[in-house]
C-alpha cells in the first residue's frame, strides 16, 4: 500500500469535518475491537468504512451512536468535543444510524413508526395527520417515495430501510450511519439506495457507509477508511485508489507464516467440483458455476474477500447446504444422493469456521464430542448400546495425541479454551485418515501457538495423502500454505494460480473481480 | 465436582425450598400456622397407608407426563401439550375398554395402553410436523391442541359415550379385563405406578447408554452439528415428540384404567401442566423426574388432608405447586442460541435449555 502523509489526508481541513474520532480504543474482554482508530468525515461527503467482518467497523460506529463507551480516545462533532453516552443523546446531536437489523414495529404504519418515542405534537395527541404531511414532503424532497399511511409489515425490505432513513431525517439527523445497508437489498434496491444517498449528500448531509463490498464502496463513496483487526490500515480518496489496492489492504500483509513445507506429491482426485451452483441464506445466488479439482496430497487454497461464496462452498461440500446445480465427487463418488453422502462421510473431514455451531456440541463432554460422527457404530456401540468405556479410552488416546489441554475427557467442551476446542474438532476429524479435508478459517480466533499447530496438522495430513480445500480470508495464510490458489469473487472462480508463480497484484485484481485468468494451474504431479 | 458446580446441580432443590418458604406467606395471612400446615401435608401424604396410596395415585399421571416432557426436553423441544395428550390417551384407552369384550386381561390391558400411546403420540405428531416443516413454535401448537382434546373428551363423555341416565358426564365402566389391578389392598393405588417406574428406568438406560438416546441429545443440543455428523435431525425431533406424547397418553390411560374405570369429563385436574414443572425441576433426567413427580404427588395428596383438618381452602394450597414455577425458571438461563440451523435456510427460534449435564 502507498504510504500517505498527513497533508493528503482528508482530515487536513478540520473546519469542514463534521466528525472526527481520534485515537478510539475499545476492548471487549481480551479482544481489541478498536485500536487507536482515527477517523475524519467531511461535511457533505460519503465516507466508507471498509473491512472484513470483525474488523471493527460496527463497533466504531456504535461508539459514535452512544451504544458503547470508548476506553480511550475522543469524539469531535462539528468541531466540538462531545461525549455521547446514549443513543438518545446521539439522536439529539443529529446523528442517525440505520442498523443492519431494522428497528421497526411491523403492525404500525410508517408515520407511527417514525413518531414512536417522540413527544406528542399537540397536547397529549399525536396529530398523525400533520406528521403524515411532514413525512410526505420529506419523502418527496429526498426521492424516498414512501407512503406514511401504510403498515410497515406490508413494505418490502428496501422500503423498510427507507423508513429507517426517514426516521433519522425526521429527527433532523444530518450525519447518517448506514451499517451494511445493501446486505439485505436486491441489486435494483441497492441502485435506488445509492440514488438516495447521492441526493442526501447533495442536500448537505454527511454519510458514513459501512461495507465489506469493494465495488459498491468504489461507486458510492468519496473517501474510504480501511479497517483491519480493529486498526486503520489507511484512509484514501476513492478517486485515487483501485479495487485491487483496497482488497490488498483488507486482507493485509502483516502475518508472515513460517512453516516448513515440502513439495506436494499429488495423487488422484480427492474432490471434483463441476459447474456448482448454490444460493445463500437470503435466496440470492452465492455460487455460480464453480469448477475445480483437489488432488490427494495437495492443498488448494480459496482466496477472496469475505462474502464471495466461501461459506456456501464449504457448506455444500460438507453436505450442509444443497446445491442448486452441478456435481460434487469426493474420492470418486458422487455425493448428490444420501447414500453417496453416507458412503464418503468417514473420508471427509470438515473444520468449520464456526466451531461452536457446526464443529462441537459445547454442552457435551470431550469424550462424546470425539465420538460424535461414529457413536452408532463399533467400537463405540455394540448393537444399540453405547460402549462408554471404549468412548472414553478413545478420547483419552486422541487427547494425548492431539495435546488437548483439559482436566478430564468427561469435561464439557464449553469449558475449554478456543484453541483446545479446535483441537477437539481436529482430533475427531483427522483421526479417521480422511481423503478430503475442508478447512474454513481453521486458525481464526486462536493464539499464535495454537494456530501454528492447526496449520501444521493440516500439512501433515496433506503429506499423508489427503486432499485439502483450505478456505481463508487471510491471504497470507492461503498463499503460505497452499500448493495452488483459486480466487473466488462473486461466487465465481477468477483463476487458479500457483502462489510462487502469480504476482500479488494479479491476485488482488482477481479478488476485486477485475481480472480473470483463462489458464488454470494443474496439480503438481 | 467443585462447590460451585454442586450448587448449580442443586438449583432445583433451592427452588423448591424457596417455594416452600414463599408458600408460608399466604398460609400465614389466612391465619393458619404455616408449620402446622406443612406438618399436616407431610402427615397426610406419607404418614399412613391411605395417605401414601393417595400420593402414589397422584404421582402416577405426573410421572408419565413428566417423563414425556423430559424426553421432549432432551431433544430441545418444549411440550406444553401433555394435558391434551393425557386426555387423548385416556379417551383411546376408554374406547378400547368400552368396546372390546371377552379378551383376557393380559391382552386387553396392553391393547388399551397401545391405543393410548398411539393417541397421545398422534396428538404430539401434529405440532412436531408443523415445527420441522414450517418452523411453527411447538410451545404454541401443543398448548392449543390441549383445548381441542379437553373439549373433545367433554363432548364424548357427555354425549355419545355417556352412560344412559348418569347424573354427570361420564361413560359406562370399562370392561373388567381392561382395568389395572390395585396394588395396595383397600386403597386406590393401582399398577399404573409400576409401569411408570419401569418406563423411568427404561428411559434412564436409553439416554445414558444407547446410541438412540445419544442421537436425540445431539439433535437437541446442537442441530447443526448433529446434521453434519449424519443425524437426520428432523426425523429425530419428530420421533422424540411422538414418544413424548405417547408417554403422556399412557398417563391418561392409567388414570382411566387404574383409578376412574370410566371416562369422565375433565378427568385430569391439570396433571399435564404440573408435569411441566415436574420435568423441568427434574432437569429432564428420568430418575430425577421420579423424585419430583413423587414430591408433587405428595403435595397434592397432603394438601387435601390439610384442607380437611385445618379448614384451609385447597385452592390456596395449589400455591404450593405454583411457587416452584416462580422460583425455578432462573435455574435455566437462556444460553446462546448458536445451535440454530443454518444450512436449511431457516433459522430456528432461540431455545432455552436447562443446564443438565449432557454427559
Amino acid at each position: 500500500m502507498t504510504p500517505r502523509g498527513p497533508e493528503t489526508a482528508p482530515g487536513a481541513l478540520p473546519s469542514v469535518d463534521i466528525l472526527r474520532m481520534e485515537g478510539i480504543t475499545k476492548r471487549f474482554g481480551p479482544v481489541l475491537a478498536n485500536d487507536r482508530v482515527t477517523l475524519a468525515v467531511r461535511r457533505g461527503t460519503v465516507h466508507a468504512l471498509l473491512g472484513e467482518n470483525g474488523a471493527g467497523k460496527t463497533t466504531l460506529m456504535n461508539i459514535l451512536f452512544g451504544l458503547h463507551a470508548p476506553d480511550e480516545g475522543r469524539v469531535l462533532l462539528r468541531g466540538r468535543p462531545v461525549e455521547i453516552r446514549s443513543t438518545r443523546e446521539a439522536i439529539r446531536r443529529r446523528i442517525g444510524m440505520i442498523h443492519q437489523q431494522f428497528t421497526l414495529v411491523p403492525p404500525l404504519t410508517v408515520a407511527e413508526n417514525i413518531v414512536l418515542g417522540l413527544p406528542p405534537r399537540r397536547g397529549v395527541f399525536l396529530d398523525l395527520r400533520r406528521v403524515e404531511r411532514e413525512i410526505e414532503s420529506l419523502s418527496r424532497a429526498y426521492g424516498l417515495d414512501v407512503d406514511p399511511r401504510l403498515p410497515v409489515w406490508a413494505l418490502p425490505v428496501g422500503m423498510q430501510q427507507r423508513v429507517e432513513i426517514l426516521k433519522a431525517l425526521y429527527r433532523r439527523a444530518d450525519l447518517l450511519i448506514l451499517d451494511e445497508p445493501t446486505s439485505v437489498l436486491t441489486p435494483a434496491e441497492s441502485e435506488a439506495l445509492f440514488a438516495i444517498i447521492r441526493r442526501l449528500v447533495a442536500e448537505g448531509h454527511s454519510v458514513v457507509f459501512i461495507s465489506h463490498k469493494l465495488e459498491e464502496v468504489m461507486r458510492i463513496s468519496d473517501t474510504i477508511t480501511v479497517l483491519r483487526h480493529g486498526r486503520v490500515v489507511d484512509t484514501v480518496r476513492t478517486a485515487d485508489t483501485t479495487p485491487a489496492e483496497l482488497a490488498r489492504m483488507m486482507v493485509g500483509r502483516d502475518v508472515v507464516l513460517r512453516l516448513f513445507k515440502g513439495p506436494p506429491r499429488a495423487g488422484g482426485p480427492a474432490l471434483e467440483v463441476d459447474d456448482l451452483h448454490a444460493v445463500g441464506d437470503r435466496g440470492l445466488p452465492a455460487l455460480r458455476g464453480v469448477t475445480f479439482t483437489v488432488a490427494r496430497g495437495e492443498i488448494l487454497g480459496i482466496a477472496g474477500v469475505d462474502g464471495n461464496g466461501q461459506a456456501e462452498l464449504a457448506e455444500v461440500i460438507a453436505g450442509l447446504r444443497r446445491p442448486t446445480a452441478g456435481r460434487i465427487r469426493i474420492d470418486g463418488r458422487d455425493v448428490a444422493t444420501p447414500a453417496g453422502r453416507r458412503a464418503v462421510a468417514d473420508r471427509l473431514a470438515y473444520i468449520p469456521a464456526d466451531r461452536g455451531r457446526f464443529g462441537v456440541i459445547l454442552d457435551f463432554t470431550i469424550a462424546e464430542n470425539l465420538a460424535l460422527k461414529a457413536f452408532h457404530r463399533p467400537p463405540f456401540s455394540r448393537g444399540p448400546v453405547l460402549d462408554r468405556s471404549r468412548i472414553i479410552d478413545h478420547a483419552r488416546a486422541l487427547a494425548e495425541r492431539f495435546d488437548i489441554r483439559m482436566n478430564s475427557v468427561l469435561q464439557p467442551v464449553r469449558q475449554l479454551s478456543g484453541g483446545n476446542q479446535q483441537k477437539v474438532v481436529l482430533a475427531r476429524e483427522m483421526s479417521g485418515e480422511p481423503v478430503l479435508i475442508v478447512a474454513v478459517q481453521p486458525s481464526r480466533g486462536l493464539d499464535v501457538g495454537a494456530s501454528e499447530y492447526v496449520l501444521r496438522t493440516i500439512l501433515e495430513q496433506r503429506d499423508r495423502g489427503a486432499g485439502v480445500l483450505y478456505i481463508s480470508m487471510e491471504l497470507d495464510e492461503v498463499l503460505g500454505l497452499s500448493d495452488r490458489v483459486a480466487v473466488l469473487y462473486g461466487g465465481e472462480i477468477m483463476g487458479i494460480v500457483r502462489p510462487g508463480d502469480a504476482r500479488l497484484e494479479d491476485i488482488s485484481l482477481m479478488m476485486a473481480g477485475s481480472l480473470r485468468t483463462a489458464q488454470t494451474a494443474a496439480p503438481a504431479q | 465436582m467443585n462447590g460451585r458446580a454442586l450448587a448449580g446441580r442443586l438449583l432445583p432443590v433451592w427452588a423448591v425450598l424457596v417455594a416452600l418458604l414463599l408458600g408460608m406467606v399466604p398460609v400465614g395471612l389466612a391465619g393458619v400456622n404455616p408449620a402446622a400446615a406443612y406438618e399436616e401435608i407431610l402427615r397426610g401424604a406419607l404418614a399412613d397407608v391411605y395417605g401414601f396410596a393417595t400420593t402414589l395415585v397422584k404421582t402416577t399421571p405426573l410421572l408419565f407426563a413428566g417423563l414425556g416432557i423430559a424426553v421432549a426436553l432432551r431433544a430441545g423441544l418444549v411440550n406444553i401439550g401433555a394435558e391434551g395428550q393425557i386426555y387423548m390417551g385416556g379417551l383411546a384407552a376408554a374406547v378400547v375398554g368400552l368396546s372390546v369384550h371377552g379378551l383376557p386381561s393380559v391382552v386387553h390391558v396392553p391393547l388399551a395402553l397401545l391405543a393410548a400411546g398411539a393417541a397421545g403420540g398422534v396428538w404430539a405428531l401434529v405440532p412436531a410436523l408443523l415445527k420441522v416443516g414450517r418452523g411453527v413454535s411447538e410451545v404454541i401448537t401443543t398448548l392449543l391442541m390441549n383445548y381441542v382434546a379437553i373439549y373433545l373428551v367433554s363432548f364424548l363423555a357427555g354425549g355419545p359415550l355417556m352412560e344412559p341416565g348418569a347424573p354427570y358426564p361420564y361413560s359406562r365402566p370399562l370392561d373388567a379385563a381392561a382395568q389395572l389391578p390395585v396394588i395396595i389392598p383397600a386403597t386406590d393405588a393401582h399398577a399404573g405406578i409400576l409401569l411408570a417406574l419401569a418406563l423411568a428406568g427404561f428411559l434412564h438406560l436409553i439416554f445414558g447408554y444407547t446410541a438412540v438416546g445419544f442421537r436425540v441429545r445431539m439433535a437437541g443440543a446442537n442441530p447443526a452439528a448433529a446434521a453434519y455428523a449424519g443425524v437426520r435431525v428432523h426425523a429425530t425431533l419428530v420421533a422424540a415428540m411422538v414418544a413424548s406424547g405417547a408417554l403422556a397418553g399412557l398417563g391418561g390411560a392409567s388414570e382411566v384404567m387404574g383409578l376412574k374405570h370410566r371416562l369422565f369429563d375433565a378427568f385430569s385436574p391439570g396433571y399435564g401442566y404440573d408435569a411441566i414443572i415436574v420435568a423441568f425441576l427434574g432437569a429432564g433426567q428420568p430418575l430425577a423426574v421420579v423424585a419430583t413427580a413423587f414430591f408433587f404427588g405428595a403435595l397434592r395428596s397432603g394438601a387435601d388432608t390439610m384442607q380437611r383438618s385445618l379448614g384451609f381452602p385447597s385452592r390456596s394450597s395449589s400455591r404450593f405447586r405454583g411457587s416452584p414455577c416462580c422460583s425455578s425458571p432462573p435455574a435455566w438461563p437462556c444460553r446462546d442460541g448458536s445451535s440454530a440451523g443454518r444450512g436449511d435456510g431457516r433459522r430456528s427460534p432461540r431455545r432455552c435449555r436447562p443446564p443438565w449435564p449432557q454427559g
